[in-house]
Parts: structure tokens; C-alpha cells; sequence
């Protein structure tokens, strides 16, 4: 029974979502199903803030290394939670400018803008700026002409690469007309057209059909592992 | 010296009781300017009973926002559009565009209501319009609700579909040419179209069929498992190396670290994400390596530790199931990518499984990962994230395979037979593609010929 009707609310939500994309009659139903969605993971956040809690505050109770860390954590989200739910600095709204609560919590000059703003949009960034880094030096290993596979796909990215920039441009441009096809800036472009768009699209045709028939499993019940192990 | 007009007008509906509204000013003896440029943006003639003209004369100067109760009043002119003479607001007159010729509204077939399409026939000569404004109004037994602006589209184009409307509702629509002195006359639908809905949307079919096509081979396929008939599928390495990896991190004595991807339940690369996860984690349970699983959605967090559990309970370990391993850390993408990035530089597990839908924290995870000399498999359907694990990571399932694991591992008949019909599926998709491109390369050659003409039937069929 434990599993049965878990995959019984699938195997309909599924269905009612799959017809409502095809027959408007059922168009409403689908968006109830969003909807039930969107409740029920709501109401998961709780059982999520709590995970949060319970490992954290046993971190802090076992003095395990890097405890302070956990502390600044519940700290941060105590709050974050406190000054959302209380709309401290909020403005009123413009509609009912004498209640101190009627503007949105993130509105600006209140306090959760505020953490927004200046500590989370930062904070956030600084992760993102990250990539660029690890780009390079991924982009490092990748390119390594270890073989005949490896340095076709360093050629055509060094193609690439030259072809969006101004060095591309200066350094095949005295290319006759004729020959403009072998300009590096019209070879990237061509790469990028005939040969990537070929293959992300056989890729995309692939997800496709796996996307279809990873569903086709989970609404007829065929795979049920992810309730489980499937035994 | 001219004294202005001031002018109001009513869509008149109810002649003792008008709306009387304010709508311009005009200097003496420009009466036609009346009926032409201060009130022609709510001119919109449904029928010629519609619009009472007042024009209330103030020798004064002075505005009168009262004209009912004025004695220089003028009311009761039924303005007929044709006979509008173009000027502008200071009397001048003016060249406007010519206005079009017939305007039609149709309810879209096969839809799922709400939208109606409108086409107009325009003036031989356009004059020096530049675009049309596509308006609508809904008509009410009271009458029209006022003109609400629906598209604004180039001079050349004459169809324009109005969505976002009350399939219970009957509506006007109206066109007029607009240009750099004015606008042209108004031409509007002589009678209510309803956007009525329809029971199938007839622009999806082609992919209908094409999900029909492709659920009955998986079906069929899984049939012929079922009765029997052995199922060949490839040999797929990255998941042939999961025992491996995981046996690595038994014999190291490290954890494993499982990231089914940053998005939500209702995203079907979670729910892939979460039936590997359970083989991860019987084999994990199997050779008695701990298994942690962070995750950014508390929804997936609940649906982790029930395949989790199960796993473990199918393992005969459910004495080793800790739930603690598996836990939420926050929504937000880059710090979750915080997170486990610095779980995985203090903690530094073995073996680093990254399942499920991502973006550009990828490469992020992955480089993490192997710089601290993790064995890494990573599995999605994001084609743009695709390149960044195939660099950074020991084994990748792409796209497909990413799908096609859970049936893979289980090893059972059924499943194995889906991934069949799902192999058929795309020798039909890629017999299309090659019947296509030799149509596309004859109907180059030949334009006129016959491979055009299928190449035009094809596009049809395939709704493209």
C-alpha cells in the first residue's frame, strides 16, 4: 500500500497532465495538478527547514569541526525567516498607505531587500564569478592533443575561438573574396551552424524519445525505482 | 477671432442617459475636425446609431466640463466616418492613410480558445501608413466595453491573431492605418466573433502522433519482453562503472556523494535523477559505503530518502540507513553549488555521482570534483551542460542514456523492452530525418519539382 498509491497519484497526475497539453477540456485539470504541485512542495519546505535545523544544531551540540559555520547557518536563516515573515521595513503599499504591512516583504528599503541585495545577490555572484575559472581549467584539460579525436576537437575550438574575436578577423582577412569561406570568423560561423547545430540537435531528438519513454515506464507502473530500489 | 470648440463625446447607447467624456478642443470653423481628429480614437462605428456628437461652443475660451447644461450645445449629429475630412489637432488638414478595405475576424480552429484571428484587406495604396493598430471591444447586451489596444503590426502584414480572450465572450475588432500626420479612418468587423474552444488543439497533432507512435513501440516492446524475446541493448560504460565507483569508495573507506541535480520533482531529470539514485544506493548499502545525498529542493529531499531507505531495506541493511545523509540545504543555485563544494574540498568523497538536471553550476561541481581526485559519473538531458561534464568527468551519460539508466540497471525484461521501443523510435526519427534530407537537397536541385512538392506534403504532415 506504501508504494501502490504513491505510484497510483503518479500514474494519474501524469496522465491529467499529458491529456491537458492536448485537449483543452482537460486544460483546467492540468493546472489543478500544478497547482497540488506546488502546494505540496510548500508544504515539504517545512520538512526541508527542519533537515536543515536538526543537522546543523547537532553539528553544534557535538562541537563537530567546522560547528561555527553551522551556527552562522541557523543564525542567517533565523533572520532571514524573521524579518520575511515580520516585513520589517516594509513600506505600505501605494493601495493602502496606512497599513505598515501592505507592501511586499522584498520591497525596497525593507530589511529582507536589504539582506537580498547586499549580501545574497554578492554572495551569489561571487559562486558565479567562480565558473569562469574552472571554464579555463577544464577547457585546459579537454583541449590536451592526447589523439587524433582530441586534437580535431582542439582545432575546431581554436576555429572557433579565433573566429569570435578581432584576431580572427585581422589574421584571415586578407583572404581573397573567392576564398571568404575559409575566413576564420564565416568557418566558426559555419561550425557552429552545419556541424554543433547537427549534433545538439541528434542529442536533443535522443532526450526527446528518452524523455517519452521514461515517462511511458513511470505512468504504466513499468519502473517504479524511484520509490525505491524496485524490488 | 476664432473662439475654440469644446468637444465631448458618448458611445450613446442610451440617449437619456449619455457618457458624456471630454474629448478635445477645436478653434471655430473647423467643425469637420470634430468628427475627424479630437474624437477619433473612440470613434469606432458598430453602427451609425452609436455616436452622438456634442459640440459646445464657449465664446469665452473658457472650458465647459458641463456641455448637457449649456444652451450652445450642439447634439444629436450621428457622425458617419465617411464623411470625416482629415485634419489635425490644429485645424490644418492633413494627409492620413487610406483607410482598409474590410476587416474579418474568424475563430481559430482547433484551438483551445481564447484566440481569434483578424485580417483586413488594405487600400490598393497605403498612402504613408507604417503600421496597422489592431483593437478590440467586447460587446455586452449593454453595448461595447471600451477599445482595448490588441496588436501593433508592420503596414505589409494583414492577419493578426488576438489572443488571451473570454471564450465566453463576442468581440468587435477594429484596424486602423496609422502614419507619420494620422490615422486613417477606422475600420471595424460587422459582427461578434467568439473564441470558441475546440476538443483537440489541431497545431498539436503532429507531435500527438509522434508520442503515439513512439509509446506504442516502447509498449510493444515491452510485451515482446514480457512473453519472452531477449533484449539486446549496448553495453553503456558509465554505468557499468557505478559498482566500480563505488566499490572505490568502500576500499578507501570515503563516502559517496549523489547530487540528483538542483531542480524539483515535477522535472522528469529529478525523477531519473532519484531511480539511479536507488541502485546507487543498493549497491552502497550492498558493500557498506556511506552514501550522502544533498539536495536543493525539500521535495526531493523526501523522495531521495524513500528511494534511500527502500534500498537499503532491498539490501536486508536497513539497519544502516542514516536519513541524516540526506538533507536539504537551500533553493538558492549557487549556494547549494557553496555547499557542496566545500563538502566535497573537507570531506572529500570518493566517488561523485551527479544525476539529474543542471546548469551552470556543472562545471562548478565537476571541477570540484575532480580536484580532489573523486571517480565522477554524471548523467543529464541539458545539452548545454552536456560538454562541461564530458571534460570534467569520468564517465558521462548523455541525454538519452541518462534516461535509458534505470532501465539498464534494473536488468528487468519489461524495462530492457522499453529501451527497445525506444531504439525503434529513433530509427523511425532518423529515417525521417534522411527521407528529409534528401526531399530538402532534390527540392534545392529542382525547386519546381517533384521532390519539392513532398517535401512541402512532409512539412505539413510534421507541422513544421
Amino acid at each position: 500500500m506504501k508504494r501502490l498509491v504513491p505510484m497510483w497519484i503518479a500514474i494519474v497526475a501524469g496522465f491529467v497532465m499529458l491529456l491537458s497539453a492536448f485537449f483543452p477540456i482537460t486544460e483546467s485539470l492540468g493546472e489543478t495538478m500544478g497547482d497540488v504541485f506546488n502546494v505540496v512542495a510548500a508544504i515539504a519546505f517545512i520538512l526541508g527547514a527542519g533537515s536543515l535545523a536538526k543537522v546543523n544544531l547537532a553539528k553544534i551540540s557535538q562541537r563537530d569541526q567546522g560547528w561555527g559555520y553551522a551556527a552562522i547557518t541557523l543564525i542567517c536563516f533565523a533572520i532571514t525567516l524573521a524579518v520575511g515573515l515580520g516585513k520589517f521595513g516594509v513600506p505600505p503599499s501605494a493601495q493602502f498607505p496606512a497599513l505598515g504591512w501592505s507592501g511586499e516583504k522584498d520591497a525596497e528599503g525593507s530589511i529582507f531587500g536589504w539582506i537580498y541585495e547586499y549580501a545574497l545577490v554578492p554572495i551569489t555572484s561571487t559562486m558565479f564569478a567562480l565558473l569562469a575559472f574552472y571554464v579555463a581549467s577544464a577547457a585546459f584539460r579537454a583541449f590536451r592533443a592526447k589523439n587524433l579525436e582530441a586534437i580535431l576537437l582542439l582545432s575546431t575550438a581554436f576555429i572557433v575561438l579565433l573566429g569570435r574575436t578581432f584576431a580572427g578577423v585581422v589574421l584571415t582577412g586578407w583572404l581573397p573574396d573567392w576564398a571568404s569561406g575559409l575566413r576564420l570568423e564565416n568557418l566558426s560561423v559555419y561550425i557552429m551552424q552545419v556541424f554543433n547545430t547537427a549534433g545538439n540537435r541528434a542529442i536533443i531528438i535522443g532526450i526527446a524519445l528518452g524523455v517519452t519513454a521514461t515517462s511511458l515506464r513511470i505512468l504504466l507502473g513499468v519502473d517504479r525505482s524511484w520509490m525505491g530500489s524496485g524490488d | 477671432m476664432r473662439h475654440p470648440y469644446v468637444i465631448h463625446d458618448t458611445l450613446c447607447l442610451d440617449p437619456s442617459d449619455p457618457d458624456w467624456r471630454f474629448a478635445g478642443i477645436v478653434e471655430k470653423g473647423y467643425r469637420a475636425l470634430v468628427a475627424r481628429n479630437a474624437i477619433a480614437n473612440r470613434w469606432r462605428m458598430i453602427s451609425s446609431a452609436l455616436i452622438l456628437c456634442v459640440i459646445a461652443l464657449d465664446s469665452s475660451g473658457a472650458i465647459d466640463s458641463a456641455p448637457a447644461n449649456t444652451p450652445s450645445i450642439i447634439t444629436g449629429n450621428k457622425v458617419n466616418l465617411s464623411s470625416k475630412i482629415p485634419f489635425n489637432e490644429l485645424g490644418q488638414e492633413v494627409t492620413v492613410p487610406p483607410a482598409a478595405i474590410s476587416v474579418q475576424a474568424r475563430d481559430v480552429p482547433w484551438d483551445a480558445g481564447g484566440v481569434i484571428e483578424v485580417s483586413w484587406k488594405p487600400a490598393p495604396d497605403t498612402g504613408t501608413a507604417t503600421k496597422w493598430v489592431i483593437e478590440r471591444s467586447e460587446a455586452l447586451q449593454t453595448g461595447l466595453t471600451p477599445w482595448a489596444f490588441v496588436a501593433e503590426v508592420p503596414i505589409d502584414e494583414t492577419v493578426v491573431l488576438a489572443p488571451k480572450l473570454s471564450a465566453s465572450a463576442s468581440y468587435f475588432f477594429s484596424v486602423t492605418a496609422v502614419g507619420p500626420e494620422g490615422s486613417s479612418a477606422v475600420a471595424t468587423t460587422k459582427n461578434a466573433v467568439t473564441p470558441e474552444w475546440n476538443f483537440f488543439i489541431g497545431a498539436k497533432l503532429p507531435l500527438f502522433c509522434a508520442i503515439l507512435v513512439v509509446s506504442a513501440c516502447v509498449i510493444y516492446y515491452i510485451l515482446a519482453a514480457r512473453r519472452g524475446r531477449p533484449m539486446k541493448v549496448r553495453r553503456i560504460a558509465a554505468l557499468e562503472a557505478i559498482t566500480d565507483a563505488v566499490g572505490r569508495a568502500t576500499e578507501m573507506g570515503r563516502s559517496i556523494l549523489f547530487v540528483p541535480g538542483i531542480q524539483d520533482m515535477d522535472n522528469i531529470q529529478t525523477v531519473a535523477g532519484i531511480t539511479v539514485l536507488g541502485h546507487v544506493s543498493k549497491t552502497a548499502a550492498e558493500y557498506d559505503a556511506a552514501i550522502e545525498v544533498p539536495t536543493s529542493r525539500s521535495l526531493v529531499m523526501e523522495a531521495a530518502r524513500e528511494a534511500v531507505q527502500a534500498s537499503y531495506l532491498a539490501a536486508g541493511r536497513a539497519d544502516a540507513y542514516n536519513a541524516d545523509g540526506i538533507r536539504y540545504i537551500t533553493d538558492e543555485q549557487f549556494g547549494f553549488v557553496a555547499y557542496v563544494s566545500g563538502r566535497m574540498v573537507r570531506e572529500k568523497p570518493a566517488a561523485c555521482f551527479y544525476m539529474g538536471c543542471f546548469f551552470a553550476e556543472s562545471l562548478i561541481l565537476a571541477e570540484t570534483g575532480n580536484s580532489i581526485g573523486a571517480i565522477q559519473i554524471a548523467g543529464t538531458a541539458e545539452s548545454s551542460q552536456l560538454p562541461f561534464f564530458v571534460a570534467a568527468c569520468d564517465y558521462t551519460l548523455i541525454g538519452e542514456e541518462f534516461m535509458a539508466a534505470s532501465a539498464y540497471l534494473s536488468g528487468e525484461p519489461d524495462q530492457m523492452g522499453s529501451l527497445k521501443g525506444q531504439d525503434v523510435a529513433k530509427a523511425i526519427a532518423a529515417t525521417l530525418i534522411i527521407v528529409g534530407v534528401v526531399l530538402a537537397t532534390g527540392a534545392a536541385l529542382a525547386p519546381q519539382g517533384t521532390m519539392a512538392s513532398a517535401l512541402e506534403w512532409l512539412k505539413g504532415v510534421l507541422g513544421s
